[in-house]
């Protein structure tokens, strides 16, 4: 844990707000303070276009007040400061209680007093020297610009430490450190003649590991590296694909996608009941079926957990000051849980939330935000994806996310992605391109005849998963087995068919 | 705050031309005060009162070969620019930001900082302004008398009072206040699962009238009535404003005249850029104007001011006078966005992203004329969740949402289910055959990154909704 960040005063702000809203009239207050340290790089063709360091830190002060919520917060870290703010969220739950027709209840969830949580990782990147870091980004960039056919190369490090602390008027107290990083190089290659261009990103996604990560800790760089301008030339010179209903094996590097927008958000309690309903969308899910949908397959079994290492929305407590679980959402293919925050639980008939409350910020309140939600593998045999592409006749085996579009309830959707091979045969015969497939997310799921074993099994993930207004991103990983599925709707994006 | 950020400012440039005394030096200052409300379900469910600030110190930095660029932002807590530990704090983000620079090596965008156009603001030494929840009295009261059972009602109101202090060491000096806001309401019929979406942008919260606003979506929720299921395929389509502006703002966002220039884009065509190509025929000019292009609330002030280069602005151009940028004039590709060095290296001119955006060039018609002359069509409300499928002909894919009606004969006669459309927004300016009215609009889909628009109803002979979406 940073020195820098415990030398704050961090006890005599909690003290000051938690005081003055219990004077205030509150049943509930907590405090959080919030620090976000980024560092940007990015390099076009070899040369560093973004330089970037830059961090957020602010006090939050939340107020639960005969039922209604108040938010407030501010860039001043002084006790002055923090009871001024308590008294702003105050204030505003006075001047909106009209609009306040249902009030809220809290779960209850047992007292964590100073507890401290850290996520793993080997190297701390603010202990790298930015010379370190764009040397091996320029010298990936270099490498790759010499290879025949590549005409661009766009190379990137966003580097993340997530610092917070929560207090509330229970007693819980928490102190907690995370780091991440994503790393990300993509080559293109043109066809001036033409007028056409083709591009390839790598595969490897954004983890919740420190420097380590780029040196081939979690990723192996060299191999992918090694084979991408081979792969974007095979791509350019592929066929264009057979739209039509197809079998596919779905990589963990696709899959996850569709995890995270099918059932990562269709999951999410406080959109099925219509909290996101003018924004981010509600969920065909609905707690009325919870128990009885048929959400795919038998062998569909969906996990949320905010503990898995290296997950991007593993924590140690979540900003409810709830600690961190792992629960069922979908158990052999029927609905059996939601995700949720202290407020929702009580809503779902629970005695506890489940740990799903996060803020991205000191200037946002925290929601009920996204847990690793991931498909399990094969808990019998450990199949390997040959073994998935072998028992297809004539279909495509999809790598590497891109384009995703899901509509409102979370039900039809439209994925790309980096490299579409096509199988004969049960063997891998070459790419095509111009590849979407589209699908109703319960038929998709229906679809699923198999799912690898442990040993394909990956997490994949995003810095920025967007819900709420005012906006926040959230980072959240969501692992996956290779996958083989039956039937799925593919078009051709070139001819619109 | 009891210092100002102009303080702020001239510590930190002070600061940075002791440490490196021939570097170029930016320092950015932004307070943003806002508040915000959120309802669903007919009952509020979030709130808030904040204030942010933060200090930008970019530094650019004279290297063999050129000049390097680095930038450090820093939390700006009242009292950074007085006393030793603010200047403890600001020493180290200037030479964080000097260091990211030498590493980074010399700048492709490289160019000397703008000289000013003119003297400092005469509000250079003010503070910043603020808001509360208490611009939201009216509206609280006009909202809550409208919840009524049998209907439900979501929505979200905010108000950001953001203040801009901007100096270099060129001498530019400029502080402005640029106050934004929007409402937005979706009404909900449990019977008929008829749902209509409606919203305003304002920089004035209290100027909206929820009332009228709520009347207007009422108004719509009849129109559910009728249910009507429609197969994917090609619809002639009347897209109101605010969907239109969505993909508007999409095709702005790429015409990076370098992608272009490279051949790494939809504007880049066999042997150079589309600039000149016309697409459709109608006489239609998207342009960006910070004098509002005749809608005074979508003013902004002329200054490009960023902490982050990329294909289409450069950290060194930061203090630049903006102007009127045309995209697109009469139904011809005209202008594609450089920074100063990338135009100087292309022989194009110097053409910063807009903050608003404005598509005339259509005749009169108000959505409800074209809706009248409509034989059999699709009418919609706003688009969602669209992202793009392929970058070379920016063919996008996303979905219709908040209401779908067919019209025959000129008039509504029952609710569409929703679609998916695969579409490429330069194949529409291609292919409308009809522009209406240009009106002000709130981009459903872009409204947290763009809310200053205004456009037309287009209607598309042929638009490509690619399959059904059962999501209401």
């Amino acid at each position: 844990m940073d020195a820098d960040f415990l030398a704050l005063p961090l006890a005599a702000l909690a003290d000051a707000a938690l005081d003055a809203a219990r004077r205030g009239g509150a049943q509930h207050a907590d405090l959080r303070v919030h620090r976000l340290r980024t560092q940007h790089l990015e390099l076009r063709d070899g040369r560093v276009v973004v330089a970037a360091d830059s961090e957020t830190l602010g006090l939050a002060v939340r107020v639960l007040r005969d039922g209604v919520w108040g938010f407030a917060a501010h860039v001043d870290l002084t006790p002055e400061v923090a009871v001024a703010t308590a008294r702003r969220a105050l204030d505003v739950t006075a001047t909106l209680a009209s609009l306040a027709t249902e009030r809220v209840t809290l779960a209850d969830e047992p007292v964590h007093a100073g507890a401290v949580w850290v996520s793993p990782y080997d190297v701390d990147p603010w202990a790298v020297d930015v010379a370190e870091k764009i040397g091996l980004l320029t010298d990936r960039s270099t490498a790759l610009l010499a290879a025949s056919g590549v005409d661009h190369v766009s190379a990137s490090l966003v580097q993340v430490k997530e610092q917070s602390f929560y207090a509330d008027t229970a007693g819980t107290t928490t102190t907690q450190q995370r780091v991440r990083v994503d790393p990300d190089i993509s080559i293109t290659t043109v066809d001036r003649a033409g007028g056409a261009f083709e591009s390839l990103r790598t595969l490897a996604p954004p983890a919740g590991r420190g420097w380590e990560y780029l040196t081939g800790t979690g990723w192996d760089w060299g191999a992918e590296l090694t084979e991408l301008p081979e792969l974007l030339a095979e791509k350019v010179r592929a066929p264009s694909v057979v739209a039509g209903p197809t079998d596919l094996v779905i990589d963990p590097t696709n899959l996850w996608l569709v995890i995270h927008e099918s059932i990562g958000h269709a999951t999410e309690y406080d959109r099925a009941i219509g909290y996101e309903a003018a924004y981010a969308g509600t969920s065909f899910a609905t707690p009325d079926k919870l128990g009885t949908l048929r959400y795919g397959s038998d062998v569909l079994t969906v996990t949320g957990d905010r503990t898995v290492p290296h997950g991007l929305a593993s924590v140690g407590y979540d900003d409810d000051g709830v600690a961190a679980q792992e629960f069922d959402l979908v158990r052999d293919g029927v609905l059996v849980g939601y995700q949720v925050d202290r407020s929702f639980a009580p809503r779902l008939g629970l005695d506890r939330s489940n740990g799903c409350a996060y803020a991205d910020s000191a200037e946002h309140v925290p929601l009920q935000r996204m847990a690793n939600v991931s498909l399990q593998p094969d808990p019998v045999s450990d199949r390997p994806t040959s073994d998935l592409i072998g028992a297809v006749e004539d279909g495509l085996y999809v790598v590497g996310d891109r384009s995703w579009s899901i509509d409102m309830q979370r039900y039809n959707f439209q994925f790309t992605g980096q490299r579409f091979h096509r199988i004969r045969g049960g063997e891998l015969v070459g790419q095509v391109r111009d590849v979407a497939y589209q699908a109703t997310t319960t038929d998709f799921w229906g679809s699923l005849e198999a799912v690898g074993g442990p040993s394909t099994w990956r997490l994949g993930g995003a810095f920025n998963c967007g819900k709420a207004q005012p906006g926040q991103v959230a980072p959240v990983s969501h692992g996956c087995p290779s996958a083989l599925l039956r039937g799925v709707t593919v078009l051709n994006t070139g001819s619109g068919s | 705050m009891s210092t100002t950020g102009s303080a702020l400012v001239e510590r930190a440039l002070a600061i940075a031309a002791a440490q490196v005394p021939d570097a170029g030096a930016v320092a950015l200052v932004r307070e943003v005060s806002e508040a915000v409300v959120r309802w669903a379900n007919s009952t509020m469910t979030t709130n808030g009162n904040t204030v942010e600030r933060r200090l930008s110190v970019v530094m650019l930095v004279p290297l063999e070969g050129g000049t390097g660029a680095g930038v450090v932002t820093v939390p700006a807590p009242t009292g950074l620019a007085d006393g030793p530990e603010g200047d403890a704090v600001l020493t180290d983000a200037v030479a964080g930001a000097v260091q990211a620079a030498r590493r980074a090596g010399p700048a492709r965008d490289a160019a000397p900082l703008p000289e000013p156009a003119g003297p400092a603001d005469a509000h250079w030494d003010e503070g910043a302004e603020d808001t509360s929840t208490a611009v939201f009295a009216r509206l609280a009261e006009e909202l809550g008398a409208s919840f009524r059972p049998g209907e439900a009602s979501f929505g979200f109101a905010d108000h950001r009072v953001t203040t801009t202090w901007l100096g270099t060491s060129a001498g530019v000096r400029r502080r402005w206040v640029e106050p934004s806001g929007s409402v937005e309401l979706n009404l909900k019929d449990p019977s008929t699962g008829t749902s209509v979406w409606g919203g305003e942008g304002a920089t004035d919260i209290a100027t909206v009238d929820v009332a009228a606003l709520v009347d207007r979506l009422r108004n719509r929720l009849p129109w559910g009535a009728r249910q009507i299921e429609l197969p994917a395929g090609r619809y002639e389509t009347l897209l109101p404003p605010s969907a239109v502006s969505d993909l508007m703002i999409y095709l702005a966002w790429s015409m990076g005249g370098r992608p272009a220039q490279e051949g790494r884009s939809a504007f880049s065509r066999a042997g150079g850029t589309r600039v000149g190509e016309r697409l459709g025929d109608l006489p239609l000019t998207l342009a960006g104007d910070p004098a509002g292009a005749g809608f005074a609330d979508l003013a902004y002030t002329p200054v490009l001011a960023t902490t982050y280069s990329g294909d289409e602005v450069s950290v060194f151009d930061n203090g630049a006078t903006t102007g009127r940028v045309e995209w697109v004039r009469d139904g011809t590709v005209a202008t594609l966005a450089y920074p100063r060095a990338a135009a100087a290296e292309y022989g194009a001119p110097f053409a910063a992203p807009t903050d608003n955006l404005v598509l005339t060039g259509g005749e009169d018609a108000t959505l409800e004329e074209m809706v009248a002359s409509t034989g059999r069509g699709l009418l919609l409300t706003c688009l969602w969740y669209i992202r793009e499928v392929d970058p070379t002909t920016l063919l996008l894919t996303g979905l219709t949402r908040d209401g779908v009606y067919l019209v025959e004969g000129g008039e509504i006669v029952g609710e569409v289910n929703n679609f998916r459309f695969n579409e490429s927004p330069l194949d529409l300016l291609r292919r409308a055959t009809e522009a209406g009215a240009t009106e002000r609009t709130l981009p459903r889909e872009w409204k947290d990154w763009f809310t200053r628009a205004a456009m037309p109803p287009l209607r598309v002979p042929d638009f490509h909704m690619t399959s059904v979406s059962l999501g209401r």
